[in-house]
């Protein structure tokens, strides 16, 4: 991560500073890194150098974006190799004397330029059994803010998809048949520790949502823009649920007495 | 030119995937009828996720005294009574049930002491009202939504753009013309009901805290079928957007931090806000430093108090107007707004209860506001003009044709109440969703799409392919530059005939874009698209401004500065004309029934 400050905005003699982005262009066929000369602005973020070369340059340079505000999740690309948010991504954070490398996230299938194919995890939501609440009449429910700090915790997920990224069991493996990654297991975790929630989903953590798959590197955790303990918080505490259900060896045979469920 | 394309039939086509088009989709879906849901994102992007502060709604949970009555009022007033009064009364009256809801529905809002959802104070709000998670409530509505939805058995159609709506030979809607953003190929979706749930149109002017979608979609969609737009002059600019750095300038800054006890300062120190309040309203506000600091004391603890609310949390057409006049006269900030201070207060609470604001400055301004004070200025932020509907079912002027959320009209009057949005997307989206189902089961047969009118829209759509000349972008910028500077937070005479006359130009140039390029994920080509759009809202907004001369709510006329009684009950339409030309008229505004004018007299006494 290259990360030597230089603030000034423009050179000795006056000139307005530029910047190198190379960016990749091309899709599923092919493509290669294209640079751009753009100029730079205090307080720019790369999203700002991408709008830059969309409205200048090249209009068809296919990038997602909605809120530029670090809430949506639409711009995760890899900046300088590292994923990362494109509106958050401070140019004065970046060494500009060398040219910046912008590039599609690597562990979806590339559409165009900067946009992949995200629809993965869209199928995967749909197998995660919703909030289950009890039959009881809704309108006075009661519960804390202590009991619900945690799975609010895990509801700030903006969807960039940067953890699933990251994630090595998805980015290296390609695992995704057998791991969902940490944003689902994240969602998995808010719903699994919501005071009002009635289903029971650890077997489905421990086998088709793949849990055991995750050796800890937290990674997730790393690039999380929303700051979420993914790691320590969600997928931690889930794996103890699962090895109490499954490997506890008292609670095996308390379970097998019949004493417990 | 052979047209292919794919096809999708649906009873109902809720187009646009915000707040109110999940809302109505799965409304929709739980009556029995079949859903599609397209979005021109990806599936909970929508701008909802960007709303911050709060749902309105009159729980009861921190100040007990308040209830749908007052919210009616509050509703009424911040609007100055150019609002539809049932749509402010359905409103009020539903908005709890909607939240109470959302909660079933496993949405986790922030809690009181024992245990209710709790509830913020907000501007223009009479009590604390304002159910909220922290400063992300409009992300927590969207997802809880969106999960919500995926389990509904909708048809989500992701990152699609609509560009017309499909009419039978009866002037019914029966489809839609659209295509993938992905691939650019062409789909049409037949379906007896269409719900537009759009949006906004913020992208049409420069500062903004719109994201690009807001391109006034289904307006111009309305528009282009024959329905009517309404009070398209009232624009809310936002007092508290970011105003620096440069890139991010026009962004948000939630009203939750004045709900919180945000003081708002200009360059002298002075807290300017207690010379701005309206004498209508002025009673209700507190009159001292000292009053505010009791009231803020008593809504940190969570407690009663008989202080009243500091005068920061005046109605946003105010307090924007006010932010504009400090700046005007020299008294700004270095950037060109004013300080909005939080850091006087407990750095854990303000990060608790502020978290999206205290990253947002942290990231993008360097500004610790546990710490520091933040710079803000108006940015464009909401329409509250926008389709007319009929406010108990949602039904355009076009049979077939709904409209609910932002680009809808009538709720919100001449200015909206910050929180009302929310609850807007909620109970509308779901009585739009209610209105087409009924609709849609009184339709015989099954739609088929016109091939004549989808050969058009098709040829429409790839024209700018066929064409050389000026790009898209230029002439987005040129928009831009005429909407913030001649049709922006203050307005006359002379740049609204002037705007008009360059929008009329702009117009000509938005009909000649060319695009490079491939129809692969081209966001030139999809920028094209929106012009065509943008423009026709633009041209409403400067007409109906121009047409407007006073000042009320969000329209501010610098040579009409007051109310003029004669326009107080006029509501102002924009159609189509059998010509293609705009056509304006007006209308008296509805008039309300006895029992509900009697809550204002009771008022009086």
């Amino acid at each position: 991560m290259a990360q030597s400050a230089t603030h000034q905005t423009s050179t000795s003699n006056g000139q307005a500073k530029t910047a190198t982005f190379r960016v990749f262009r091309g899709d599923a066929q092919g493509g290669q890194v294209q640079d751009y000369q753009v100029p730079v602005e205090s307080g720019m973020v790369v999203l700002d150098a991408m709008h830059y070369i969309q409205g200048f340059q090249s209009p068809d340079l296919a990038v997602r974006w909605n809120c530029k505000a670090a809430k949506c999740g639409s711009c995760s690309a890899e900046v300088n190799g590292k994923p990362s948010l494109m509106c958050k991504t401070r140019l004065d954070h970046l060494d500009l004397s060398q040219p910046i490398m912008v590039q599609p996230l690597k562990t979806f299938p590339l559409i165009r330029d900067l946009v992949t194919d995200v629809s993965w995890n869209y199928e995967v939501n749909k197998t995660i059994q919703p909030f289950t609440p009890p039959d009881e009449n809704a309108k006075d429910w009661r519960y804390f803010q202590n009991d619900v700090d945690r799975p609010q915790e895990f509801r700030k997920c903006i969807e960039c998809f940067l953890c699933q990224d990251v994630c090595h069991v998805l980015r290296n493996h390609n695992q995704k048949d057998q791991f969902y990654g940490p944003r689902w297991m994240i969602r998995l975790a808010s719903l699994e520790m919501h005071p009002m929630d009635r289903a029971d989903r650890i077997p489905f953590i421990k086998e088709k949502a793949g849990i055991g798959l995750c050796n800890i590197t937290k990674c997730c955790t790393e690039v999380c823009p929303e700051e979420i303990r993914i790691t320590d918080n969600a997928i931690i505490p889930l794996k103890e649920r699962v090895v109490d259900r499954y490997y506890d060896p008292m609670m095996w045979f308390l379970r097998k007495l019949g004493f417990i469920r | 030119m052979s047209v292919t394309y794919e096809t999708h039939t649906h009873d109902v086509l809720v187009i646009g995937a915000g707040g109110a088009g999940l809302r109505a989709a799965i409304e929709v879906s739980a009556q029995g009828l079949s859903v599609g849901l397209v979005c021109k994102s990806l599936l909970g992007k929508a701008h909802t996720v960007m709303a911050e502060g709060g749902a309105a709604a009159a729980l009861g949970n921190v100040d007990p005294q308040d209830g749908w009555q007052t919210h009616f009022k509050d509703t009424m007033k911040g609007g100055k009574f150019m609002n539809n009064w049932r749509m402010a009364e359905l409103h009020a009256k539903q908005a709890p049930d909607r939240i109470n809801e959302l909660q079933q529905w496993g949405a986790v809002f922030d809690r009181t002491k024992d245990g209710k959802i709790s509830q913020r104070a907000f501007g223009g709000h009479t009590y604390k009202r304002l159910a909220h998670v922290g400063d992300r409530t409009g992300l927590e509505m969207i997802r809880t939504l969106q999960d919500k939805g995926v389990h509904s058995g909708i048809d989500v159609y992701m990152e699609c753009t609509v560009s017309q709506l499909l009419k039978d030979g009866d002037g019914r809607v029966n489809g839609a013309f659209g295509y993938w953003r992905e691939s650019g190929r062409f789909v049409v979706f037949n379906a007896k009901a269409v719900i537009l749930a759009t949006g906004g149109t913020g992208k049409a002017w420069k500062i903004t805290s719109n994201s690009w979608e807001y391109t006034g979609d289904g307006q111009t969609l309305a528009y282009d079928a024959g329905a009517d737009l309404l009070d398209m002059e009232f624009i809310q600019f936002h007092p508290t957007g970011m105003v620096w750095p440069p890139g991010v300038r026009g962004i948000l800054v939630t009203e939750g931090v004045r709900g919180e006890g945000g003081i708002l300062r200009n360059k002298d120190g002075k807290r300017f806000m207690f010379d701005y309040l309206p004498p209508e309203t002025k009673h209700t506000f507190a009159e001292t430093e000292e009053e505010c600091e009791r009231w803020v004391k008593a809504t940190l603890a969570n407690e009663q108090t008989d202080a009243r609310r500091p005068p920061e949390l005046s109605t946003r057409d105010n307090v924007a107007k006010a932010i504009y006049y400090e700046v005007q006269a020299g008294r700004g900030s270095p950037h060109g707004g004013v300080f909005l201070d939080i850091s006087y207060q407990d750095a854990d609470r303000i990060k608790r209860k502020l978290p999206s604001m205290y990253h947002q400055f942290k990231e993008l301004a360097d500004v610790d506001i546990t710490k520091q004070p933040m710079e803000v200025g108006p940015t464009m932020h909401y329409t509250m003009g926008g389709i007319r509907v009929n406010p108990e079912t949602q039904m355009t002027a076009v049979p077939g044709l709904f409209a609910a959320g932002e680009c809808a009209a009538g709720l919100h009057g001449a200015n909206r109440l910050g929180g009302n949005s929310l609850s807007d997307l909620v109970v509308f989206g779901r009585l739009a969703g209610l209105g087409a189902v009924e609709f849609a089961k009184s339709v015989e047969g099954t739609p088929k799409a016109d091939e004549a009118q989808v050969k058009a829209a098709a040829q429409e759509l790839l024209a700018p392919f066929e064409r050389t000349g000026e790009g898209p972008y230029e002439v987005h910028r040129d928009l831009q530059e005429v909407m913030q500077h001649k049709v922006g937070i203050m307005r006359t005479e002379e740049d609204l005939q002037k705007a008009l006359v360059e929008l009329d130009a702009i117009e000509q140039r938005v009909a000649k874009v060319s695009v490079e390029g491939s129809i692969q994920f081209n966001p030139g080509w999809h920028l094209a698209q929106d012009l065509k759009n943008m423009i026709v809202v633009s041209k409403a907004v400067a007409k109906c401004a121009l047409e407007r001369r006073e000042s009320r709510g969000g329209h501010t006329r610098v040579d009409f500065p007051n109310y003029d009684e004669k326009l107080a009950n006029v509501n102002a339409l924009i159609r189509k004309g059998e010509d293609g030309s705009m056509q304006y008229r007006t209308e008296a505004t509805p008039e309300m029934p006895p029992e509900l004018k009697k809550l204002f007299e009771e008022e009086k006494k």
